[in-house]
């Protein structure tokens, strides 16, 4: 690839969750997924809560949950900010499954609020987060064996 | 003479113990204040990257929204009082509760009607001793505030603020906090929220000399971006309030119980002294006394 890869920074209301030098970036806006490689237009799009997925410059995968926010690009270099973000080695898998399918249940039972709605999206991008971390390891680890 | 011996080393013995306290504290408070400047400095980049879109989106167009809505005879105003939940910090809540003083009879010589918000259990105790109102109060968080503090806070007062006036909202919300400019110096001091008044993001020196935004490509369109981001500015600037508050808290006991140690120490030296004295007295006066009677024997 000619370009030169993309300066990604992202940052949560408290702290800068992740920064690095990517080649593709996947992420989920109002409009759709969406898929940011180097060169990209000038862009600021509102995400819903999703799985970030960082294909970083030396070929590893970082995989991240936002609870919303927003991606914005310009002159190569991307911010993807969000109130909450969460790498995928953070997520505490066990916790939130069993958070997730609670409220679950509480949806299925039509008794959810919009609050308790938006919190099972963040869950549910913190649990493909985290599981998609722990493939990637297995992954990785299957490279290196053989 | 023998009883002020015993309650001079009793007094000494009580200071000693308040000196230990105040030396823990003191070094408690330095090592959590470095954990709060962390914390403020870890935020940064967050405010750094909010302020860059929200001027990239004043750019484009002429913004028009709620939360940029100022009018000219604003009828009632709200102020968020940052204090903190213990004392022992020298002048901390009461410099801070002062500016919100000065600031509320300022508004209220304006003809306004002023709600109070509150964080922190000093100023809550400062209002209710005096029995006046307080909307809402906060407490609990005062020297480790999280993100989810200010985001409850900052969506109580956004729901207010975006109230019609008629309704009981507030037409203008001013923080009053302490910033924290050095170990040495904190200031109190107040700001006006909202109306948010959308400034070009200073200090973006990794292009300078760059400074016209990018065209962007705005997705859903600008309105909707604007209308996410505002409310997360607002979060944001409170948040930074609730950290800013804590390192200075934290400074400010730290001075406070570093002075209490120093006077504990200089009190437990003077205090050495008069009980030396007093125990020397004591000594002579009994040689005297032994003298006495063994010349009153031997005549």
């Amino acid at each position: 690839m000619a370009r030169p890869p993309l300066e990604v920074e992202v940052v949560a209301a408290d702290r800068l969750v992740w920064s690095g030098q990517a080649v593709n970036i996947i992420a989920r806006t109002v409009e759709g997924d969406i898929g940011i490689l180097p060169g990209h237009e000038p862009l600021l799009a509102l995400m819903v809560p999703c799985l970030v997925e960082i294909v970083t410059a030396d070929g590893r995968s970082e995989s991240l949950a936002v609870d919303g926010g927003y991606i914005s690009v310009a002159r190569n270099h991307v911010s993807v900010l969000a109130q909450e973000a969460t790498l995928g080695h953070e997520v505490g898998l066990e916790e939130a499954r069993r958070e997730a399918s609670t409220l679950e249940a509480k949806a299925l039972r039509g008794e959810a609020n919009d609050d308790e709605f938006h919190h099972l999206r963040i869950l549910q991008a913190q649990i493909r987060a985290g599981e998609r971390y722990l493939q990637n390891k297995a992954d990785a680890g299957d490279g290196s064996a053989t | 003479m023998g009883s002020s011996l015993r309650e001079l080393r009793q007094r000494r013995k009580s200071v000693t113990t308040t000196k230990k306290i105040t030396r823990a504290m003191e070094l408690i408070a330095a090592s959590r204040i470095i954990k709060a400047q962390n914390a403020a400095r870890a935020a940064l980049p967050y405010t750094r990257e909010l302020l860059q879109a929200v001027s990239a989106l004043a750019s484009v167009k002429d913004i028009e929204h709620p939360l940029l809505y100022d009018t000219d005879t604003p009828k009632r105003s709200a102020i968020l009082l940052i204090t903190s939940d213990r004392g022992l910090a020298g002048a901390y809540s009461a410099n801070v509760i002062k500016a919100a003083e000065q600031l509320h009879t300022r508004l209220v010589a304006d003809g306004q009607e002023v709600v109070m918000y509150i964080t922190g259990q000093k100023g809550v105790a400062y209002y209710d001793f005096r029995n006046r109102p307080v909307e809402q109060s906060w407490t609990g968080f005062s020297d480790r505030p999280t993100y989810a503090h200010a985001r409850e806070i900052s969506k109580v007062l956004l729901d207010r603020f975006l109230q019609p006036t008629e309704e009981g909202g507030v037409d203008q919300l001013h923080v009053v906090t302490t910033r924290f400019v050095s170990m040495l110096t904190q200031n109190a001091a107040a700001i006006r929220l909202l109306p948010l008044v959308v400034t070009d993001a200073p200090g973006n020196h990794d292009d300078a000399g760059d400074d016209l935004h990018p065209f962007y490509h705005f997705e859903p369109d600008p309105e909707t971006v604007l209308d996410t981001l505002l409310p997360l500015f607002v979060a944001n600037r409170i948040f930074s309030g609730l950290l800013q508050a804590a390192a200075s808290e934290l400074a400010s006991r730290q001075r406070a119980m570093k002075s209490a140690t120093d006077n504990a120490q200089s009190l437990i030296e003077q205090l050495t002294r008069e009980a030396n004295q007093a125990r020397q007295a004591e000594i002579t006066q009994e040689i005297t006394e032994i003298v006495g009677g063994a010349a009153a024997l031997s005549e």
